[in-house]
């Protein structure tokens, strides 16, 4: 994999559909559902790339939405985050009715844009279900002892709300909750002074979270110093 | 592919011949989906430019745009994501008036739509022409968002939004196709909503 500094160096690669089978399911909060697929024809991916699960009802109708992958390339599953919203078509089904030994239409990893080469000094700024590709950065970083090319920040309502924050704290990540005093920090989103130092080094950076938390981020890391063209960004909604 | 255990159809259908296969109506809401930071850019340092492969390389600004014939589409749009956005009100100028002043020579087949972020994305000439395509600075009656696009983007409602370039601010017309940002990213070259074009390596 090259380091690729502009889309124009991003080559597409295609992708088809196939299956994948629930081999575990937990849900670390009620919110918060964590598959791990066994995928049939399995592709590489690099970190923070994507994975479209489309489930199909009797009649052919057929819902699909995507979800980052937390795992590294070398883990023999494919785990894949699955916040619940309200009223979701796919992660209600994936939440409440989803069980081990399932089989779902898969497909990917898609993105060629949000991953990180593995190669390139890097910071992540994200929040919330946002953290998962950031997870999946950390994986692969430690794998290949390269933690010291990765900083991220993550930022959380609480721990509850937060997935994956033991992991990204054992990880050496700054954890920042907002409405949750930690003792070592005060609540809030992290500050210009606590990213500067993090992204000091940094010739990418990566952005993911809803869309209010990328709209907070990005003006921080760029007051933070991160030069604004090396910024990308992937966004969600609550489009279940 | 196998029916997908317990899941059923809990959505109503939508107005017939509506939803494109695998989308679901958003209602009310109007999610925003970027891959860059968004801009702010003022009207007045606005501009769109329509080159490449053209009898006549024509810039306009803000004002001048504005002083092109209104155009107006209503109708629906369908993102990528799987959400489709009924009735929507949109109005700016078609993409056929600034091609009728910019004359595509013969040879120019595809557009590749430029904004001012360095985004890009590629489109058939003949998904642009013909009262397909239009430049909006308009949504629902009151000036488009920056989140949104503002203060200017390209419309191509009949295809995937993501060809509805934010912030456009040229249009290169070109013999080859040339891939723009999702494109390369992994998303088709066309998109079209209605055979599901969505990755590469769709039919």
């Amino acid at each position: 994999m090259s380091a690729d500094r502009s889309i124009d160096d991003v080559v597409p690669r295609e992708t088809t559909w196939t299956t994948g089978t629930i081999i575990t399911k937990e849900q670390p909060t009620p919110d918060q559902v964590r598959l791990r697929l066994h995928v049939d024809d399995r592709q590489h991916h690099d970190p923070g790339q994507h994975y479209v699960v489309r489930l199909r009802a009797p009649d052919d109708y057929t819902a699909q939405r995507s979800y980052s992958v937390a795992s590294d390339d070398d883990d023999p599953l494919v785990e894949l985050l699955v916040e619940r919203f309200p009223d979701g078509e796919v992660s209600g089904h994936l939440a409440d009715v989803a069980e081990v030994g399932d089989v779902l239409e898969v497909r990917g990893p898609i993105g060629r844009w949000f991953r990180w080469d593995t190669r390139t000094p890097a910071v992540c700024l994200v929040g919330g279900t946002g953290v998962v590709p950031a997870v999946s950065m950390l994986r692969t970083a430690r794998r290949l002892g390269r933690r010291d090319l990765l900083r991220v920040a993550a930022v959380g309502r609480s721990p509850e709300h937060l997935p994956y924050a033991a992991e990204l704290a054992r990880a050496g990540a700054l954890v920042a909750y907002t409405r949750h005093d930690d003792g070592d920090r005060a609540r809030g989103v992290a500050t210009v002074d606590e990213l500067a130092p993090l992204a000091a080094a940094a010739e990418v950076a990566f952005v993911c979270g809803s869309p209010r938390f990328v709209a907070l981020a990005t003006p921080l890391l760029i007051e933070a110093g991160v030069d604004p063209t090396t910024i990308r960004v992937e966004q969600f909604g609550a489009t279940g | 592919m196998p029916v997908t255990r317990g899941f059923f159809r809990k959505r109503a259908q939508g107005p017939e011949g509506r939803i494109p296969p695998g989308q679901y109506d958003t209602g009310s809401g109007w999610p925003v989906l970027t891959a860059e930071a968004t801009p702010r850019i003022d009207p007045a340092d606005w501009s769109i430019t329509v080159d490449g492969l053209v009898e006549e390389p024509t810039t306009w600004t803000w004002d001048e745009a504005h002083r092109l014939p209104s155009a107006t589409y209503s109708g629906d749009i369908h993102c990528v994501t799987t959400w489709t956005k009924l009735d929507m009100v949109f109005r700016g100028i078609s993409v056929d008036d600034l091609l009728a002043a910019a004359r595509p020579r013969p040879e120019a087949r595809f557009v590749l739509a430029h904004s001012s972020t360095g985004y890009t994305t590629n489109l058939p000439l003949e998904d642009v022409t013909g009262g397909k395509a239009w430049v909006v600075w308009e949504a629902e009656g009151k000036p488009l968002t920056p989140e949104h696009g503002g203060p200017a983007r390209l419309l191509v409602p009949h295809l995937y939004f993501w060809k509805s370039a934010k912030w456009v601010s040229r249009l290169e017309l070109l013999a080859e196709d040339q891939q723009g940002f999702w494109e390369r990213n992994g998303y088709h070259d066309r998109g079209d909503p209605w055979r599901e074009q969505r990755y590469q390596g769709d039919a």
